[in-house]
């Protein structure tokens, strides 16, 4: 029996004293802020008024939850998320078909078409916004004028939607790359079995093709949610949340409040918010990827 | 070949190829617009035009363009290291002497990810304040190394999952020590996924935005926070934006071509191979 | 000498009793398999040896020294596993070389023990290529060169030729006797086939379940199996199985009545079986004789000719039946036959599966092999 102690308790020591650094460090990273995010959301606490301070108790969240700018901003980030989701996922499932195909030129159209995903958020954005969607000098603009239409100025009449298009041209070619990879493992022999069952390319699709990319889509949906609920830079460089709330998500009021009126007690109620927020979403996710690691 | 089937063919190349240039042609503008004077950055669009360097000695002349592109290269590298440094013993015990808690601390890893930045920005931003990180590259370094650390966890766990345990256990036959193990065994057989690893981390340090914006002021400011400045109205120089913004993306966008497929399975935590 | 003892060995994983008590002894120079389907233990057991996996309980003694707690390059031992784990980046020599870099022998001293191991093995002029570059049996061989160079006092061997072609198995296992005779090591191989155990070994040990059912020479295990599962699984094809009722016992024997109703009495120790009692006998295939004034009667379902032997499958009732047949018999399928044998060549198993006594051993059954040397 001393032989077993001995024998499980080493091999367990050597196992956590090599992961040790890693975990400490995660582990510190997470509950330390996470600890005076929740202390501070009970806090007053303004960095511009440095006697106001004390026990605020539940007064900065009854003051965030009354806000219509709360309330605004989810919606913001919640259609922000669906949308880009929406879009990049299908998009990317059908061009991942069509990339798949056979064409003169595919492996350097397929590097091209995941470019974009490379592409550091800030300067993406800021291309679209004085290159493509700039109501005078833009290309867009211009190839309206082509057609003898009115240039659109997209940033002030359709903000939401100019920001979800610039996310998604990030973001669909994201999808791309993961369901091109995944489709590139789908069995020949199964397609051409379904071809000799009399299937047609349709029907190859929906039986065969995006049952195989469930998988994959799954995991695209979950990495994409992780970084889409934070967007961010986009928002800073273009809208800068505007005008008005119509741009501002979660994470760029949480900004507003923190860094621009210093109400740390407030941006902190938020932040708990949005973390509540994400571990709703997380639980789900989490359990997800869990199924994904049995096999 | 009959007649059908190759207008087939050329119909699909047309779509493809229209497709992939629309997806494409943001960069390929930017790209072209960075070799042009200001005053024709502005003029109206035309693919033909006299080609010239100027923005480019202009953007390096001034502004400290090299400043800012030391920092980014600073912070990602380093971050890089410092997560392969911490995360290789960690996924090393994960993958070859897994216990009962391995599973369960490989997704807690993964929820970490999950808490959004805005949710711990302000103690953060306090924390850094109070200790003087505040603006300074070792500060940035270290929350990127955090940042990344699951996902460079996860990355090298499921290369090191596929090399064979066998071959670790000839070693230890073969009187090798965990370190000799790791040093002349592990780490050179799993050079390939160690690299691609330290490349998306590198992508993901280098393309970060939300830290490094609320992080950073001047000193320390990678290109992100650099590229970013451009968007104030006093800053609309587009070819110089261009040019900019061309030579940060480059690096990165060639390390992406180069690193895609092995990237989709760090990406996706090995579940898309 | 190098003498291996296992006393009441267990591994449990959680709740799963993988080795469920094994003793065990493996005397100097043996030549030892352990074989059972898989699933039975055998690799965890040879795995505990190696000291990769550590005992529940038990004690593991080396040349009287208990190595439980002695670390796996320490015991002096040397594995071959079944993928051979060549180490991919290193060439065939820096692959041999490997434990004796590790222990810091210099360059020379490597390089003269790498040469002799490459010579016993004929490797010499494959030593600068890498494991990507060598044949199966060529990785085979390094792996097993691998295990020479650290003059191991006890070699083992997890299945090492499984991953090879039927041609180069046979071949390999021709190469495997001849280096036990010249290295004139001790030797443990798991196995799962039993005809690498038959034809290798001094001393087989049959596992399953994590329990060690007989150990013993080959030609014992073939001739003598105490139960049904090793008679099962010792011989091939397979031993057939015949339900029968027992009809008289005493000290000549025991009679029994065979499907069909013919009596028989094969030469066993009664024990404590009274008349009446349900046994099972077991006759090897190629113990069952075609012979029209047989006991049996039965119809050929299927015929497999092999040119100078031929399989006849035959049902009896609901009983299947393989016989080996001479590869001239002109019978065809459906043809009804009729077969017997040797009343001394059955075994007969009771309700619990193990065996009755032989009243005679089989003069080959304490047959070791190194006898064959002379």
């Amino acid at each position: 029996m001393a032989t077993r102690a001995s024998g499980r308790t080493v091999g367990g020591l050597r196992s956590l004293s090599l992961q040790a650094p890693a975990v400490t460090l995660l582990l510190i990273w997470m509950l330390v802020p996470l600890g005076m995010t929740l202390w501070f959301s009970f806090q007053r606490y303004n960095l511009l008024m440095p006697g106001m301070g004390g026990f605020a108790g539940l007064e900065n969240y009854r003051y965030l939850l009354t806000d219509p700018a709360l309330w605004s901003s989810m919606g913001t980030t919640l259609i922000l998320v669906g949308s880009v989701l929406a879009i990049s996922v299908i998009g990317g499932t059908l061009l991942a078909v069509l990339y798949q195909q056979d064409f003169f030129g595919r492996g350097v159209a397929r590097v091209l078409a995941i470019s974009p995903f490379f592409i550091m958020p800030t300067v993406s954005a800021l291309v679209w916004k004085n290159m493509m969607m700039h109501p005078s000098n833009g290309v867009l603009a211009w190839f309206n004028g082509l057609f003898g239409l009115p240039a659109i100025d997209w940033f002030s009449s359709y903000p939401l939607l100019s920001i979800i298009i610039i996310v998604s041209w990030q973001w669909l070619p994201f999808a791309l790359l993961i369901l091109l990879t995944a489709m590139q493992s789908l069995d020949d022999d199964q397609v051409e079995a379904a071809r000799m069952d009399g299937a047609g390319p349709v029907a190859i699709f929906f039986f065969i093709t995006l049952p195989h990319l469930k998988r994959a889509i799954s995991v695209v949906i979950m990495i994409q949610m992780i970084f889409l609920l934070t967007i961010f830079a986009e928002i800073f460089v273009t809208t800068s949340g505007g005008p008005g709330l119509a741009t501002t998500n979660l994470a760029y009021l949480i900004y507003i409040r923190a860094l621009l009126e210093f109400d740390v007690g407030g941006a902190s109620a938020g932040g708990v918010i949005a973390i509540i927020l994400a571990n709703i979403v997380a639980i789900f996710l989490v359990r997800m990827v869990a199924k994904n690691l049995e096999d | 070949m009959n007649n059908a089937s190759t207008q087939r063919r050329v119909g699909l190349a047309i779509l493809a190829w229209t497709i992939t240039c629309l997806i494409f042609f943001p960069i390929f503008w930017m790209i072209l617009t960075g070799f042009k004077t200001e005053a024709q950055a502005v003029a109206s669009p035309t693919l033909f035009f006299t080609p010239t360097l100027e923005s480019y000695v202009e953007v390096q002349g001034r502004a400290d363009y090299f400043k800012f592109a030391w920092n980014s290269v600073y912070v990602s590298v380093g971050s890089t290291l410092l997560a392969l440094l911490i995360g290789i013993p960690a996924a090393y015990s994960m993958a070859f002497l897994p216990t009962k808690r391995t599973k369960g601390t490989l997704l807690w890893m993964l929820s970490t990810k999950m808490l959004p930045p805005v949710g711990v920005l302000v103690p953060i931003y306090l924390i850094f304040r109070d200790l003087g990180l505040l603006d300074t590259r070792t500060g940035l370094t270290f929350v990127y190394t955090l940042m990344n650390l699951p996902i460079v966890v996860w990355m090298l766990y499921t290369f090191f999952k596929d090399l064979p345990k066998d071959i670790l256990e000839a070693s230890r036959m073969d009187g090798a020590s965990t370190l000799q193990e790791v040093l002349l065994l592990l780490i050179p057989l799993t050079l390939p996924g160690i690299a691609s690893t330290g490349l998306l981390s590198v992508i993901l340090s280098w393309n970060e935005a939300f830290w490094s914006l609320n992080l950073t002021s001047s000193s320390a400011a990678p290109l992100t926070a650099y590229i970013a400045s451009f968007s104030s109205p006093e800053g609309l120089f587009w070819a110089k934006l261009s040019a900019a913004s061309t030579m940060a993306i480059a690096p990165i966008l060639i390390f992406g071509w180069l690193t895609q497929k092995q990237m989709v399975r760090g990406l996706t935590f090995g579940a898309v191979k | 000498m190098s003498t291996l003892q296992l006393k009441q060995i267990t591994k449990s994983f959680d709740d799963t009793h993988v080795i469920k008590g094994v003793d065990l002894e493996v005397n100097d120079r043996e030549f030892v398999v352990f074989v059972g389907p898989s699933g039975c233990g055998k690799s965890t057991l040879l795995r505990i040896i190696a000291g990769l996996e550590s005992a529940s309980s038990g004690d593991l003694v080396i040349d009287g020294k208990r190595i439980n707690d002695v670390g796996p390059a320490d015991r002096g031992l040397a594995m071959v596993f079944q993928s051979y784990a060549l180490y991919p980046h290193m060439t065939v020599e820096d692959n041999m070389g490997f434990s004796l870099r590790l222990a810091g022998e210099s360059k020379e001293a490597r390089r003269t023990k790498v040469m002799e191991a490459a010579r016993i093995l004929q490797l010499e002029p494959l030593l600068d290529r890498k494991p990507k570059a060598l044949s199966g049996g060529q990785r085979q061989r390094v792996a097993i060169g691998r295990a020479i160079v650290r003059n191991p006092s006890i070699f083992l061997f997890d299945e090492p030729l499984s991953n090879l072609d039927a041609a180069l198995r046979v071949q390999m296992r021709i190469e495997l006797a001849r280096l036990h005779e010249e290295l004139d090591a001790t030797m443990i191989y798991v196995t799962h086939d039993q005809i690498e155990a038959m034809t290798m070994a001094d001393k087989i040990v049959v596992l399953q379940g994590g329990e060690v059912e007989q150990v013993g020479s080959p030609m014992e295990l073939y001739h003598h199996p105490c139960n049904r599962f090793v008679a099962g699984f010792i011989g091939s094809p397979k031993m057939n199985f015949l339900p029968v009722e027992t009809v008289n016992a005493d000290a000549d024997g025991v009679e029994v009545t065979l499907p069909g109703g013919r009596p028989c009495r094969v030469p066993v120790t009664a024990g404590d079986t009274r008349p009446g009692a349900a046994l099972e006998l077991g006759i090897r295939p190629e113990h069952l004789m075609l012979d029209d004034e047989g006991p049996l009667e039965g119809e050929i379902q299927v015929i497999e000719r092999l040119g100078g032997q031929t399989s006849l499958y035959i049902t009896m009732g609901e009983t299947l039946l393989t016989l080996m047949a001479d590869g001239d018999v002109s019978h065809r399928v459906h043809d009804k036959v009729r077969f017997g044998f040797e009343p001394g060549r059955a075994h007969l198993f009771d309700a619990e599966g193990l065996a009755l006594t032989s009243l005679e051993r089989h003069h080959l059954a304490g047959l070791k092999r190194q006898d064959h040397r002379g």
